[in-house]
């Protein structure tokens, strides 16, 4: 499945970063503290967050994750849309609140990983 | 005697990876002292290693520069911490860096340069400074007390990194010594926001990562010195120093 496939199914607005849609995405990480997500998401991952400050695509970049999905109808800060641009980091927004999508992710085929 | 000092308490170096590479002491000192500053404090985040180079490249002009740094909590909350003895600072330093996991990574975060008091390179730090530590918030304040430090929460108005936007509240019985208003937010409307918090004092300052915004949000303070100590007392209304209005 490709972030373009997500944008699709759940009709988010893409902020940008819109060139690398047709990534592969390998799994969902869902955090609010970036030493977490830093810690924990895999390459590849849809990382969905309420924080739209421009360190999400620098840790989005660092991590090359799949894209960032802002919850709750937020929009990302003019300088996040500016530099998710540069980096080539998928930007999007969904009205949902974090639960809700996660699940509904969940439901399309989109899991975490287990701890080990 | 008690008069005003001019104070931006909240500048970040090229040690902060962020922070621009102009931001080195020389240059930094002439621009404080060309915007009538008599005090400066340099805040990395997570680091002081270029505090004595600004020490002693302020003491050369007439400039006072307060130790300092600007830590991050577990919380990802930004805290100002600021000394008198740079000893102090490092000790923070000591116990920041054994609970600061990761390497920079300079071509995401930027570079993290450590200077000398002529502006320049002696090394580069490769922690990653960006990053939060291992330590709750609490316990950083409590740190910094016992170090004899000052405790500032970094903006409170901004939703990213700050102890409001973080928390959502400012937790009983935390015993911080003021809380940092950015240029994002006018004074009135501060004080309107943030009424429920007047028990603490509110200060401005730049939060700088360029040299351009340096004194841009300033707070003057009635003191008789410039030292954290007195700070301090003025952030608490002690023995006549205190936080003058605008």
């Amino acid at each position: 499945m490709t972030v373009f496939d997500i944008v699709k199914s759940f009709e988010l607005k893409v902020r940008g970063g819109k060139d690398r849609l047709h990534e592969e995405v390998t799994g969902g990480y869902a955090s609010d503290l970036l030493s977490d997500v830093i810690a924990h998401s895999r390459k590849g991952n849809i990382w969905v967050t309420i924080q739209t400050h421009p360190n999400i695509v620098a840790v989005a970049t660092m991590k090359e994750l799949a894209g960032i999905i802002l919850t709750g109808g937020r929009e990302p800060d003019v300088d996040t849309i500016q530099k998710a641009e540069e980096e080539g980091i998928p930007l999007l927004v969904s009205p949902l609140f974090t639960f809700e999508l996660v699940g509904r992710l969940y439901q399309i085929g989109i899991s975490g990983m287990s701890p080990c | 005697m008690l008069r005003t000092f001019r104070a931006d308490l909240h500048i970040h170096s090229c040690l902060s990876p962020c922070g621009d590479e102009e931001m080195k002491p020389c240059a930094i000192v002439n621009q404080a002292l060309a915007m009538g500053l008599d005090m400066i404090a340099i805040c990395d985040h997570n680091s002081a290693e270029n505090i004595a180079a600004f020490k002693s490249a302020g003491h050369e002009r007439g400039l006072a520069v307060i130790p300092g740094m600007e830590v991050t909590s577990k919380e990802e909350i930004h805290l100002l911490a600021l000394f008198d003895r740079q000893e102090d600072c490092l000790a923070l330093q000591d116990l920041i860096y054994q609970n600061l996991p990761g390497e920079n990574v300079e071509e995401v975060f930027g570079c993290q340069t450590v200077v000398n008091e002529r502006d320049e390179t002696i090394g580069i730090n490769r922690k990653m400074l960006i990053g939060a530590t291992l330590l709750p918030l609490e316990q950083i304040v409590s740190v910094v007390g016992s170090l004899r430090g000052v405790t500032i929460a970094s903006h409170i108005d901004r939703q990213a990194f700050s102890l409001l936007g973080q928390l959502g509240f400012i937790p009983e019985g935390i015993s911080l010594d003021g809380l940092e208003i950015s240029i994002r937010t006018s004074k009135e409307e501060a004080q309107k926001r943030f009424h429920a918090y007047q028990r603490f004092s509110f200060v401005r300052f730049s939060d700088a990562h360029h040299l351009e915004n340096i004194g841009k949000n300033i707070t003057p303070f009635l003191l008789e010195e410039t030292t954290s100590e007195e700070i301090k007392m003025a952030l608490h209304h002690q023995e006549g120093r205190r936080v003058l209005e605008q």
